[in-house]
């Protein structure tokens, strides 16, 4: 979204308004591992991870790399990497 | 440079009333019928908004006007009121501008075109109440223009100016009228007042495009994450160089339609051949007005070059102005503790990268009211020549320091 002079936002601009932009660590889940139990969606205080055809994925326009995700999951099967630039 | 307006010398004497500095500007105000006035008083600004809120008490200024807790309250009310539309006004000095620190900054990051006079008044502590200009030059990174007043008569025509480019939608960012507490907002002087029908006829109708409306609703100031943020700062650093023509010409509008011209970003005084040039701003420049015409009539090569426009900072303008001289002294109501006078390095910095680089001292002078006489404008022109013919002893040096209380 092209920003204007004021700063100035319409409602539900963060439909367009990506706000992951300042994440360091990225969330890589490993889909063998996943269990379907959906902690990560639950969990997620962004609620930008969705079942997808059945896979739980990160949504990383939305994700911040706070790792809550991979934290919850029982099965381990989320790694946060350093995301590269 | 002056005068289209068909008025006579005569003519315009008449209109001229003997009144106080504050009053003139509250005049100036009420000319620009400002919807929202919200203020808090201290001294010296007091007298301003206690003239604005007996023109509302009195039906002569339809406004609404605001009686806040604090300046900070001010601030933030007129953030309010300008981001639903309304043209506002408020006025402040000193701690009262310390206060508004964080508010300031919200309103040129909102890009809201609030107009504000700053009676300018040394910061405590010790607290004192007299004039300097620590207080508006603190505040020069918060994103405002800043116009500085040389006298009574500029400070009350710098109202209108400021709302005329405040609210140019190119520009759109708030403006400071800077005016020495005291010295100018207690004077009595002849001041031309404006009628509202010149004014209105000089500055348009405030069309925000931006406002806040429940059938469109939009968000002010919004979070912005680290990849929007510099882009908005930017925009608004872009703006300030935008400022930088809309201040030239709308000082030039003015001057063609009311007669009186200022200068526009700077202006200068026996500039041309002048060997000495002094930087200042503000009231000050009426002494060392005088003081130059001693000093030519003994064949002193001294000139003045008086900024107004201190935000954005006259870079070029001052390249230009300064290029001949052969030494530049300047005088400034402020100190940054702990380096030099805040003007003295934006100007020593405005001339570093060019071919003419002339040895540039520094003054600070007049700090919490003291008087800055004839003697030590001649003494900074004496220590200006000795720097220029022997070699720079001070970049910076307190003027008339009382060596008995040290």
């Amino acid at each position: 979204m092209k920003i204007t002079v004021a700063a100035l936002t319409e409602p539900g601009s963060t439909v367009v308004n990506k706000t992951g932009g300042w994440r360091t660590f990225v969330p890589v889940v490993n889909h063998r591992r996943c269990i379907k139990c959906s902690l990560c969606e639950i969990y997620c205080p962004e609620g930008c991870i969705h079942q997808i055809e059945g896979l739980f994925v990160p949504d990383l326009d939305y994700c911040k790399g706070c790792g809550v995700c991979a934290h919850e999951c029982p099965r381990k099967a989320i790694d946060m990497v350093l995301e590269e630039k | 440079m002056i005068a289209k307006e068909e008025m006579s010398l005569k003519e315009r004497m008449a209109r001229m009333k003997v009144v106080e500095g504050s009053y003139a500007v509250a005049h100036a105000v009420k000319c620009c019928a400002p919807d929202v006035i919200s203020a808090y008083p201290i001294t010296p600004q007091t007298h301003i908004v206690e003239h604005l809120s007996q023109f509302v008490a009195d039906g002569e200024l339809d406004s609404e006007f605001l009686t806040v807790d604090s300046e900070f309250s001010a601030m933030s009310s007129l953030v309010g009121a300008s981001a639903a539309g309304a043209r506002c006004y408020s006025s402040t000095t000193s701690q009262g501008l310390a206060l508004m620190w964080e508010v300031l900054y919200n309103a040129a990051g909102m890009r809201l075109p609030i107009v504000m006079t700053v009676a300018n008044r040394a910061l405590s502590a010790p607290l004192n109440i007299w004039n300097d200009q620590q207080d508006s030059v603190g505040a020069r990174d918060s994103g405002w223009i800043q116009l500085y007043a040389e006298d009574v008569q500029e400070a009350a025509d710098a109202i209108p100016q400021a709302y005329k480019i405040a609210e140019d939608p190119e520009i759109l960012t708030p403006v400071m009228v800077c005016m020495d507490g005291f010295i100018l907002t207690h004077v009595y002087e002849p001041v031309e007042l404006m009628s509202a029908e010149e004014v209105e006829r000089f500055l348009p109708p405030y069309r925000p495009e931006h406002i806040l409306d429940p059938n469109n609703p939009k968000t002010f100031g919004a979070f912005a994450d680290p990849s929007y943020f510099t882009e908005l700062r930017y925009m608004q650093w872009d703006a300030h160089r935008r400022a930088l023509n809309k201040i030239e010409t709308v000082a030039r509008e003015f001057a063609e339609q009311f007669g009186r011209w200022y200068g526009g970003l700077i202006d200068t005084y026996h500039a041309d051949d002048a060997e000495v040039m002094i930087v200042t701003m503000g009231s000050v420049i009426g002494t060392i007005k005088d003081c130059i015409d001693m000093m030519r009539s003994e064949g002193l090569k001294v000139g003045l070059v008086k900024i107004r426009s201190y935000r954005p900072f006259p870079t070029e303008a001052l390249r230009k102005a300064l290029k001949d001289a052969e030494v530049v002294a300047v005088i400034e109501k402020d100190v940054t503790v702990g380096n030099e006078g805040a003007l003295l390095t934006d100007l020593k910095a405005a001339l570093y990268n060019t071919p003419a680089r002339v040895p540039v001292i520094g003054f600070p002078a007049g700090l919490g009211g003291r008087d800055i006489t004839v003697r030590d404008i001649r003494r900074v022109v004496d220590k200006a020549i000795a720097a220029r013919d022997r070699g720079i002893e001070a970049e910076m040096e307190f003027l008339s320091l009382r060596e008995d209380l040290l």
